[in-house]
């Protein structure tokens, strides 16, 4: 109903003609070049204790031509050319997928087959603009499109490779498959395992002198997803919106910090403590907000999560405020340490030469394996009747209500458990780092692991992946634009959800069916109001 | 008596300031029932504005103060309010008819975007701005502490009340309030009956954000420094206001604004400085509680 609303108000009359496109052209530079004629056109400069201006209005000038120009060419030639298009076809389906799979893995191949292709195309481009900024910006650019193409190189083959590995075991009679699928749907589905088979072989992948440096981001995008899978029971199942899940994450990793420096304890026992510790929050957390639904629910959780981070930076006895807590004891090999100085150690019962690469493969292990073991919970419980409650509540609660269903256990273990998630990710982050501070759980964190949830499509396990990658992986791989880096980071976030407001994962599969599991669209299912 | 005295002025000024900002959330909710998480960086949009016209004018030879700063205050809302249009334009406006989720991860987005747009283009360091207006007045005066009002203060808050005024006078008596009102109550049937909801919609991130800009305005000059992070901590007091008044009810945001505000600074002046934001925090959580739905909101009513 709102959406012929929508519709009927946004066509324009006349929209044909070249006249108004070169009028909207105008009016869209017009509207740039006021926006940033005076926070971009004028600096202020800090000299001497007082301020000046510089102006440097080229700048909002330039911005806004390139919007009017732009605005132009994507009047002309996109928008014009989608409305005349009698059917509209969804830009992305799995074939087209597929096709741009196969294209960039066909560059990809030749940027690993050929050696020195990547150097060459570099150097042919830098010597076209000249200047030396060019040189390194176009090699910034060509390693960032070189490596998105491996990216997307090795997880075509390992797709392939999948899929291979399945027919095989199914000739062989392990497994079965499905003879009415087609080979491209088919291989469509092998994205979650073959995933989990890069993941698996990962620190094996990458050798050479960016090893340590691809484990870390890897580590870092593991945490996010475990994180996100945490979230997502609260936010995807349970349709409860919380704003303040960095509570959670920081309670684990105080708990486990305390505990480990007070009593010396190890990882694997103070783990499950620090994830209780959360879960005990959670719960208190959820208690008084019950009746609370929407945006008031929202407002209190982000309000706790405030709340628990001023409380760390000023309970200076217990926390040790803004200087946070050192020295967390690291995580160790069932018992052997990673000390080069102790005794026995990891290499010397080993007998390897001390290199701390062993020990960030090992937290690399560590972590994907508590991932896992995160999904594979939390896919088991969506089968008993707690999961099946939780989703119950999101599609409707007077229907639950009316049918018995406890609203109030259903709503506090949704909480508890997405909270306890949050404390094992929480507890790996403190033995990972050694330290923990305030800093480091802050709304923004909140607000990250949310828009993981969300751009991947809520509910959906396979998307919080993606979109984890996509976003931290992304945020790492601008990393050499430095101070533009946040900037592209919000854009890409909002133009992804623009371009696909139900996430980048847009079917469902039900977790309990009657006859056979049908993929449903994500249309379908309902957001929750709690 | 007179110590208290002081934290009562205190208070109301920083309450309007807040309450400023929560009619920004308080109008975008109550006619798109989203949370418009930018809207704490168009207040800090705002500040910078009023921070750049006004060198600009001293610097162009404008030297009566008075004068400053009524053009910085009209020219302030009119760029502000650009950035509130073209945000609502740009990240809004395409998901409108999509689910509660899409806008709100789409509004922390733009949050990211502005707070590092405005972080590049005029640097990450503290912008200091000299006492402007100075001066006040001495209302009551003991041997070991004096109430004073400055005159920065009463400024504020005649400047505030004037704009509640005029603005309530739009929404209560004009077509365009009206028009208002109706979109706030059913869109479609506003629509049918002739009401351009995507105008109505512009307008009024329009008018939030140059009350923003206002509060930005005050808060350079309360505060004589600005940086590009105030909008998150402000954006989220001004929220919390929101939230505890009612969202959606416009007497709602500036009494919750001048509650926050009072509970910050008595709670600054007689306990402690760093829990005061725990205790706006706390009384938020505790009247939700008891008052599902704020001071002033309307209770949700549940339709099977």
């Amino acid at each position: 109903m709102a959406e012929a609303v929508g519709t009927a108000i946004g066509t324009r009359v006349g929209q044909d003609s070249l006249a108004n496109s070169v009028r909207d052209a105008i009016i869209a530079g017009l509207i740039a070049f006021l926006l940033f004629v005076v926070i971009l056109g004028l600096k202020t400069e800090n000299a001497q204790e007082k301020l000046i201006l510089i102006p440097r209005i080229g700048y909002a000038v330039t911005i806004a031509v390139v919007v009017a120009v732009g605005r132009l060419l994507l009047d002309v030639f996109v928008w014009r050319a989608r409305a005349s298009r009698a059917a509209a076809k969804p830009l992305l389906t799995t074939r087209s997928i597929l096709w741009l799979l196969a294209i960039s893995w066909a560059i990809g191949a030749y940027f690993f087959i050929v050696p020195g292709a990547r150097e060459a195309l570099a150097t042919s481009a830098s010597d076209l603009f000249g200047a030396d900024e060019w040189r390194t910006r176009t090699r910034i650019a060509v390693d960032l499109f070189g490596y998105a193409f491996m990216g997307v190189f090795i997880v075509a083959t390992a797709m392939v490779l999948m899929l291979v590995l399945r027919r095989t075991l199914a000739g062989i009679g392990i497994g079965t498959r499905d003879e009415t699928q087609g080979v491209l749907s088919e291989l469509s589905t092998q994205l979650a395992p073959a995933l989990l088979a890069i993941a698996l072989v990962l620190p094996f992948l990458v050798v050479g002198p960016q090893q340590r440096y691809a484990i870390d981001t890897a580590i870092q995008v593991l945490t996010y997803i475990m994180l996100g899978w945490g979230l997502n029971v609260v936010v995807g199942l349970a349709g409860l919106l919380d704003l303040g899940y960095v509570a959670f994450y920081a309670v684990g990793a105080y708990s486990f910090a305390l505990i480990s420096t007070t009593f010396g304890w190890s990882f694997w026992v103070c783990l499950p403590l620090a994830g209780m510790f959360a879960a005990a929050w959670g719960i208190m957390l959820g208690f008084p907000v019950l009746r609370l639904r929407g945006d008031y629910l929202a407002i209190v959780t982000l309000a706790f999560g405030e709340i628990i981070r001023i409380v760390l930076l000023n309970w200076y006895s217990l926390t040790n405020g803004p200087n946070g807590i050192s020295r967390i004891p690291r995580v160790s090999f069932f018992g052997l340490s990673f000390d080069r100085n102790a005794e026995p150690s990891f290499y010397s019962v080993f007998g390897l030469e001390y290199d701390n690469i062993y020990r960030i493969v090992f937290m690399y292990y560590v972590i994907l394996f508590l991932a896992l073991l995160v999904n594979f919970v939390t896919n088991r419980l969506r089968r008993l009747p707690i999961g099946r409650a939780w989703e119950a509540l999101r599609e409707d609660e007077i229907a639950c209500r009316s049918l018995g269903i406890n609203t109030v256990i259903t709503k506090l273990s949704a909480f508890a458990i997405g909270a306890m998630f949050g404390g094992f990710a929480g507890s790996f982050f403190a033995t990972r780092q050694g330290f923990i501070s305030p800093e480091s759980f802050t709304f923004h964190e909140s607000a990250l692991v949310l828009a993981i949830v969300v751009l991947g499509g809520l509910g959906s396990q396979l998307g919080i992946v993606i979109a984890a990658v996509a976003l931290i992986g992304s945020s790492e791989f601008f990393r050499d634009l430095e101070e533009y880096r946040m900037l592209i980071f919000g854009g890409s976030m909002v133009a992804i959800m623009i371009w696909k407001p139900r996430g980048l994962v847009s079917s469902r599969t039900p977790s309990v069916a009657l006859k056979e599991r049908k993929v449903i669209s994500a249309e379908l299912v309902k957001e929750g109001h709690g | 008596m007179d110590y208290f005295l002081q934290q009562l002025i205190n208070g109301i000024t920083l309450g309007s300031i807040y309450g400023l900002i929560a009619i920004g959330y308080t109008m975008v909710y109550g006619i798109i029932g989203m949370i418009n998480f930018a809207h704490g960086d168009i207040f800090m949009v705002g500040a910078f504005m009023a921070l750049i016209l006004f060198l600009l004018l001293i610097s162009i030879g404008i030297t009566a103060i008075p004068v400053v700063l009524l053009l910085v205050l009209l020219l302030g809302m009119f760029f502000t309010a650009i950035w509130g249009w073209t945000l609502e334009r740009i990240a809004y406006r395409p998901l409108r008819t999509s689910f509660r989720l899409a806008p709100l991860i789409t509004a922390i987005g733009m949050s990211i975007v502005l707070q590092n747009f405005v972080q590049l283009a005029q640097g990450a360091r503290v912008k200091p701005l000299p006492p402007v207006i100075t001066g006040g007045y001495t209302l009551m005066q003991t041997e070991t502490f004096s109430v004073t009002l400055s005159n920065i203060q009463i400024v504020i808050i005649i400047t505030t009340v004037a704009l509640m005024t005029i603005f309530s006078y739009i929404i209560t008596n004009t077509s365009l309030g009206r028009a208002q009102r109706a979109c706030e109550q059913d869109r479609l049937m506003a629509s049918l009956v002739g009401v351009n909801v995507d105008r109505v919609i512009s307008l009024t991130f329009v008018i939030g954000a140059s009350l923003a800009a206002v509060a930005g305005l005050m808060y350079l000059l309360y505060y004589g420094v600005i940086d590009f992070f105030i909008g998150f901590v402000a954006g989220i007091k001004a929220f919390t206001a929101a939230v505890l008044g009612g969202i959606g009810s416009l007497p709602g945001a500036m009494l919750g604004g001048l509650i926050i505000g009072l509970i910050e600074v008595f709670w600054a002046g007689y306990f402690t400085t760093q829990y005061k934001d725990v205790a706006a925090f706390s009384i938020l959580a505790i009247v939700l509680i008891f008052l599902p739905s704020g001071l002033l909101g309307k209770p949700e009513i549940e339709k099977v």
